[in-house]
């Protein structure tokens, strides 16, 4: 930097601040842009596998306790399976989508987000 | 090594000093040694690192300051202002994780996060206190949260049931994939370890495999550090803002 004007490195520095806070403000609510960086494909990468078989596995497991419980034995399991499936579909689709991995999720980018 | 022991041999827990309480066995093992271990390397990490607390860090304050910024930023950035309440929480739950991991990645030491009681414990607890959070803040408004927003209520009877699934699952998917992940890789570092011994000179090529493994479970073992905290990170922007 050519010191000709000598800048006060302590000038506008409070400036510089508040534009920096602002950034990070809409980055943290416009809901992020995407392309972050790769550690996030990657985490994302490793999240959907599992993602679906868990679903799955919590359902069977509530099914085939349910059937035990209640002496049904094999039908709560069998619809269990089904509505597991589902679940873990709906699980990788809303992880896929940048929904996030919960319940009742509204889409980020509506206007109605706070 | 000559021995050929099986590749999950590394996973036994031992017992180090027997305890019963009240007729359940509580003993010290293998894994509780590595996890006061992990809990001393935390806090002398991060109380050494901070302790000069100097202006223009060293690399000891840099590595400290790093990874409190990660995960600070990763927390404002996922749960939004609201959500640093919660940043010890999240940063111990994230240490605690790394340490596990890298720890484990020390020959003949013990990865704690490779059993599937211990990452399911951690992962229950933040599924309890992430609903706990979300059920004090929003009350019986929460249970809202299983109909999703725009439905038609025709399809209740259907949806309420997957969407419970769906949450229910998350503890199960959070502590699966830690565990999963670590023990895979610590079982091929030893297949492909016994393969190296089997075969003398041919042993070269498993060999190769092996420093690349080694230096790929290091990425896992960071990466999966962070996938679980930043799954944390989600669940609680979830408990905290209730779509």
């Amino acid at each position: 930097m050519p010191d000709s004007d000598k800048p006060d490195p302590l000038e506008g520095l409070a400036a510089r601040i508040a534009e920096a806070r602002g950034r990070r403000q809409v980055r943290t609510e416009g809901g992020g842009n995407r392309d972050e960086s790769t550690g996030r494909f990657m985490s994302m990468a490793m999240r959907i596998g599992v993602e679906l078989v868990a679903a799955l596995v919590v359902a069977m497991g509530a099914g085939w306790l349910l059937d035990r419980w209640l002496g049904t034995k094999p039908w709560l399991m069998i619809v269990f399976f089904f509505l597991g499936s589902a679940a873990g579909i709906m699980n990788v689709y809303r992880a896929v989508n940048g929904l996030g991995l919960a319940a009742g999720y509204k889409r980020p980018d509506e206007e109605g987000r706070e | 090594m000559t021995v050929a022991e099986s590749p999950l041999e590394q996973f036994k827990i031992e017992r180090l000093a027997e305890f019963h309480i009240g007729g359940y066995d509580a003993s010290f093992t293998n894994s509780s040694l590595l996890m006061v271990v992990a809990v001393v390397a935390i806090t002398a990490f991060l109380v050494l690192g901070s302790a000069k607390s100097a202006l223009v860090p060293g690399r000891w304050q840099s590595m400290t300051e790093l990874a409190y910024e990660f995960i600070a930023n990763m927390v404002h950035e996922n749960a939004g202002t609201a959500g640093m309440k919660y940043f010890p929480w999240v940063f111990s739950i994230f240490m605690f994780v790394l340490f596990g991991n890298l720890l484990g990645m020390i020959p003949y030491s013990f990865t704690f996060t490779s059993h599937i009681v211990v990452t399911f414990a951690l992962a229950a607890m933040v599924f309890v206190t992430v609903t706990l959070i979300a059920l004090f803040r929003h009350g019986f408004k929460f249970f809202g949260f299983f109909f999703p927003h725009g439905a038609p209520i025709a399809m209740a009877p259907l949806i309420v049931p997957i969407e419970i699934l769906s949450y229910l699952s998350r503890p199960v998917s959070l502590s699966i994939r830690l565990f999963a992940n670590m023990m895979a890789g610590h079982t091929m570092l030893f297949v492909f370890g016994t393969f190296t011994v089997a075969l003398g000179v041919f042993g070269v090529l498993p060999f190769a495999v092996n420093i690349a493994l080694i230096l790929f479970e290091f990425l896992v073992a960071v990466l999966q550090a962070y996938v679980f905290t930043i799954l944390t990170c989600l669940y609680l922007k979830d408990a905290i803002e209730l779509h």
